[in-house]
């Protein structure tokens, strides 16, 4: 019974492996470790006890099970090819098994000519064997190339991430230095606003200073001709009263002698006035030095208050507004460039007179009363001045209030502002003098601008 | 005294006449009117010695004030006339730039007439 035992492990041996390799099954794996226990046990008990004469029909059962589960099984498909070259060789042993077993003369002479279909069985099996080997082999290749491919494609697949990881790195560096430059060329083109802004200010100061500089030669000689004449008025008259005329008649002389000296006086007056406004002019339009020199801060917001006022009051006769002044004392002089914080209480004031204008419109228009107000107070703070100018105009909402210092954002309608003042005025407060310049405001109520200035 | 007035305003003339008419009637001073800076030098060559003091304007056409200032001070014989300038443009870079031509004084316009008689007497 050799043949069967050989036959049983070796089968059961091949199926086991034809499931690690393509079928991982648990449950049949252990079944398959238990049918080679069995194999080992039956074949054992066999030998030790001598009853063959049961043992070789387990034999035959065993084997015809697995031939058939092997048939029956998908998973088994493969080794098919060895189940048909053993198939034989099995049926084979178990008839020449029945026909020995049994008494019928024919069968008995049968069974000697069965010695002659064993080695047909072998050379058929040897046969099919040797192709199974081959197509296992194919098998096999196939299986390493398919694995190979997948290998392949998983790599593929990692640097595939790996470089869509590197793109989106890059992409998220180029957004970067996008919004860098950006901000650069916005920051360039605001600069550059401001230079033209303050370029064409400061030509216009220049301009400004050349005709005043030229009004003073006419005026020199409007102011000294009248002087000369009312001295000469005065001589005529002298002159007159030497005379011997009659009296009604020099009374006429007298009278119109003295029309003329009191018109003399007059032009002379007036030129005075006119000499004052230039040499006020001038003293505004001098040329920015760009250094800075002691100044008091207090005369220097009081002078650019009153100029803001009266430039308004020239364009506006009917306005008029509470100038609210309360100036420390203490203060003493600063260290700044006096036109540069001149300019931001230009700007500043302007701006409060210009929106207490709109609001005493408004408040007109509905029949309310309102009495404009704009207030200027400085403080001495520790090593800081402060400078609070306030007004009770239209304050500003949140929208606004978060542009006012962009270059170019203005409320006022077009052509009436550059949206550059209050830009410029912040890079003077903060720039130029290490300051600080702050808002508070209520939308309707005020509006009012902190300026605090390094002592 | 004798002053000389440069200026190319004509007016400047009859001005400085009634201005100092009793000065004048008196004698106590002497006009000399030029209307150009070359005019002013021509008379200065012609006259030496002759005028005690210059005044003169600064924008002029040709020869500038600042440059007559130069001449003056520079090419005649010492004691060199006291010059004064006289300028609408009263800004400090004039007046340093006429402080070191070597100008004696610096008046703007429109001319404080009080003051300069003053300021003859003293040199006077």
């Amino acid at each position: 019974m050799v043949l069967e035992i050989l036959l049983s492990i070796l089968l059961l041996f091949r199926l086991r492996k034809t499931l690690r390799t393509f079928h991982p099954d648990k449950e049949w794996n252990r079944i398959l470790n238990y049918a080679l226990i069995g194999v080992a046990v039956l074949a054992v008990l066999e030998n030790v006890l001598n009853i063959e004469y049961i043992t070789k029909w387990m034999w035959h059962i065993l084997l015809l099970g697995i031939v058939f589960i092997a048939l029956k099984k998908e998973a088994f498909a493969t080794d098919r090819t060895i189940i048909y070259a053993v198939l034989p060789l099995i049926l084979l042993s178990l008839v020449g098994d029945l026909l020995k077993a049994t008494t019928i003369p024919f069968f008995e002479t049968l069974s000697h000519y069965m010695d002659y279909a064993y080695p047909v069985a072998i050379t058929w099996m040897i046969a099919l064997l040797v192709r199974s080997k081959k197509q296992q082999k194919l098998l096999l290749e196939e299986r390493r190339k398919r694995e190979e491919e997948i290998k392949e494609y998983q790599m593929m697949m990692e640097r595939k991430a790996e470089l869509e990881r590197v793109v989106m790195e890059r992409t998220a560096e180029l957004v970067s230095q996008k919004e860098e430059l950006e901000h650069a060329i916005n920051d360039l083109r605001a600069t550059q606003a401001q230079l033209v802004q303050r370029e064409k200010m400061a030509s216009l100061g220049e301009l400004t200073a050349g005709i005043a500089h030229e009004i003073q030669n006419p005026l020199n000689f409007v102011n000294n001709f009248s002087e000369v004449s009312v001295e000469l008025s005065d001589e005529l008259q002298q002159e007159v009263t030497k005379l011997s005329i009659a009296e009604p008649e020099k009374n006429n002389l007298f009278h119109v002698i003295k029309d003329i000296r009191s018109n003399q006086e007059k032009i002379n007056f007036h030129g005075k006035r006119a000499d004052s406004i230039v040499k006020g002019m001038l003293l505004h339009s001098r040329k920015s030095s760009g250094q800075k020199e002691l100044t008091d801060i207090n005369m220097l917001a009081d002078e650019y208050m009153q100029l803001s006022y009266h430039g308004l009051r020239a364009k506006d006769k009917s306005f008029n507004a509470t100038l609210d002044k309360h100036y420390d004392e203490t203060l003493g002089k600063i260290n700044v460039v006096p036109q540069d914080i001149g300019r931001v209480f230009l700007n500043l004031f302007t701006n409060s007179f210009y929106a207490v204008t709109e609001k005493k419109q408004k408040k007109e228009e509905a029949g309310q009363p309102y009495e404009p107000v704009v207030s200027i107070v400085t403080k001495k703070l520790g090593g800081q001045a402060e400078i609070r100018i306030r007004d009770n105009g239209l304050g500003m909402n949140r929208d606004i209030l978060d542009k006012i210092f962009q270059p170019f954002f203005t409320t006022k309608p077009t052509g009436q502002g550059t949206g550059l003042g209050l830009s410029i005025s912040y890079d003077i407060i903060t720039k130029i003098h290490g300051g600080q310049m702050n808002v508070n405001t209520k939308e309707g109520e005020f509006a009012e601008f902190i300026l605090l200035l390094p002592a | 005294m004798k002053v000389l007035v440069v200026d190319d305003e004509k007016d400047m003339q009859t001005l400085f006449e009634q201005r100092f008419r009793k000065e004048i009637q008196k004698h106590e001073m002497d006009f000399v009117f030029a209307f150009s800076g070359e005019e002013a030098l021509k008379y200065l060559k012609e006259h030496v010695h002759e005028a005690v003091l210059i005044l003169s304007d600064i924008n002029m056409p040709g020869m500038s004030g600042l440059e007559l200032l130069r001449h003056i001070k520079h090419e005649f014989v010492p004691p060199p006339p006291v010059v004064m300038m006289i300028t609408a443009y009263g800004d400090d870079e004039n007046y340093q730039q006429c402080m070191q031509g070597g100008a004696d004084d610096f008046l703007t316009k429109p001319l404080d007439f009080n003051l300069l008689k003053q300021k003859l007497k003293t040199i006077m």
